[in-house]
């Protein structure tokens, strides 16, 4: 089964509609699926919900796609780059459901695995616990978190080998792992396609089984916080 | 005199023994792994790292190397890196065995309150809830006071909480304290300080 396409607008080809629930990696601007994102902008799908830890900013990542109205709902952690994202909560346009950052990447982990929910001492006590089922296990309280299953999973890796077998690059692998696998059908880019056999099995961060559509493209990858030291200091 | 920002780190710096891995938060906290000295400590960063190195020289930032606060970082020959969902399993599982947090308020039973102020912009709690669930001991490093001279270490927290009977140890600008299940204890007082000057700052019941 070939899963290299052309273009990120030909790998998302039949696979987007109205009021989809699309699963995203990246950590801030870090792994973020900036051409998929870019060729969602371009398609026009409306009413989008969004699982990911951030929004982008306002130029950038999700961000993008608020300026186009395209969001309907985020599911995230933390929103605090992104001035549009604010002007838009804050006037009700935009809905946002806060999850905890590990209960949020469980979730999406969880969902990908069969599992609809989990209990976790996350949130106990907190706003993030009201309305959700509590049970004591060994003296401790938890509350019931449900698994994520999304309609599309959008991802960046590293590299990619012909049959989708991922390999991703530092810090820049966070949620895209948990991402891909939440989704009923998960779409990748990479910065190289390599020959499939040329990855050392061992290597593998994703197996391939997750991955359905593969493309290769230029990354601006942008860096949000510039922080830097002097040689004299060393 | 009291502690300052540097101080308070590095008093912050002596909770840590040899061998821990430990996670710090944005702020003050992260001032303190400029005073580890020679003890063997792994920074863990919650967005997918363990063995964080220092921010590195211009010209050498790397898109894909950042921390949690989305600063340009460095790695280590001990570096090892991971999803999201491992990196909070370690969290959750409790295999971090500090974290070392700021607060806005903090109350006499240990409730944390650091990450919403109602009627103001709303940023997200990112991971702070699943840290002070998860991990071995949570140390606050904190001003005993706030901008108008209140307390912040209270008998109830008025904002909304990051976590409920989650602190184990607050470090401020006046001293050292424990959560007791009776109340606040003072471990220690920073030089110049007195036991009344801090009772005197605090809101919170002191035993």
């Amino acid at each position: 089964m070939k899963k290299i396409y052309g273009s990120a607008a030909e790998a998302l080809d039949g696979l987007l509609h109205d009021g989809m629930f699309i699963a995203a990696g990246g950590f801030g601007l870090c792994g973020i699926p900036e051409l998929l994102l870019a060729a969602i902008k371009d398609a026009g799908t409306k009413d989008l919900t969004f699982a990911s830890n951030n929004a982008g900013v306002d130029d950038f990542g999700i961000g993008i796609l608020l300026q186009t109205r395209q969001v309907k709902k985020m599911i995230s952690s933390y929103v605090g780059e992104n001035a549009e994202f604010m002007r838009q909560y804050l006037s009700g346009e935009l809905e946002l459901e806060f999850n905890p950052q590990g209960t949020l990447a469980e979730r999406m982990r969880a969902g990908g695995c069969g599992i609809p929910g989990f209990y976790t001492k996350t949130g106990v006590g907190t706003v993030i616990a009201e309305g959700k089922e509590h049970k004591e296990f060994n003296d401790q309280t938890y509350i019931l978190e449900r698994g994520i299953v999304a309609d599309l999973s959008i991802v960046k890796a590293w590299k990619a080998d012909e049959t989708g077998n991922l390999i991703f690059r530092k810090t820049a692998r966070n949620f895209n792992p948990p991402a891909a696998m939440c989704g009923k059908v998960c779409v990748v880019e990479v910065e190289e396609i390599v020959p499939t056999g040329s990855l050392e099995p061992d290597h593998i961060h994703l197996p391939g089984i997750y991955v359905h559509r593969i493309i290769q493209g230029e990354h601006e990858k942008r860096i949000e916080q510039r922080t830097t030291r002097k040689r004299e200091d060393a | 005199m009291p502690w300052d920002r540097n101080q308070m780190a590095e008093r912050a710096a002596q909770e840590l023994e040899d061998g821990m891995y430990v996670n710090l938060g944005i702020g003050i906290p992260t001032l303190v792994a400029n005073y580890v000295g020679d003890k063997d400590i792994t920074l863990q960063s919650e967005n997918g790292m363990l063995g964080m190195g220092p921010f590195p020289f211009e010209g050498e930032e790397d898109a894909d190397l950042i921390n949690a606060g989305k600063q340009t970082i460095t790695e280590l020959n001990r570096t090892a890196y991971f999803d999201s969902a491992t990196s909070f399993g370690m969290i959750r599982g409790g295999k971090i065995a500090a974290a070392i947090l700021g607060a806005m308020e903090v109350s006499e039973t240990g409730d944390l309150a650091n990450w919403m102020i109602p009627g103001k912009l709303v940023k997200g709690m990112g991971g702070a809830m699943d840290l002070v669930a998860g991990v071995g001991r949570v140390i606050v490093i904190m001003d005993h006071t706030n901008k108008h001279g209140d307390s912040k270490l209270l008998k109830e927290c008025t904002l909304p909480l990051t976590g409920k009977a989650v602190v184990d140890r607050i470090i401020t600008n006046l001293g050292v304290l424990d959560v007791t299940h009776k109340g606040l204890h003072i471990a220690e007082l920073a030089p110049g300080v007195t036991r009344e000057d801090m009772i005197a700052a605090t809101e919170a019941a002191i035993v």
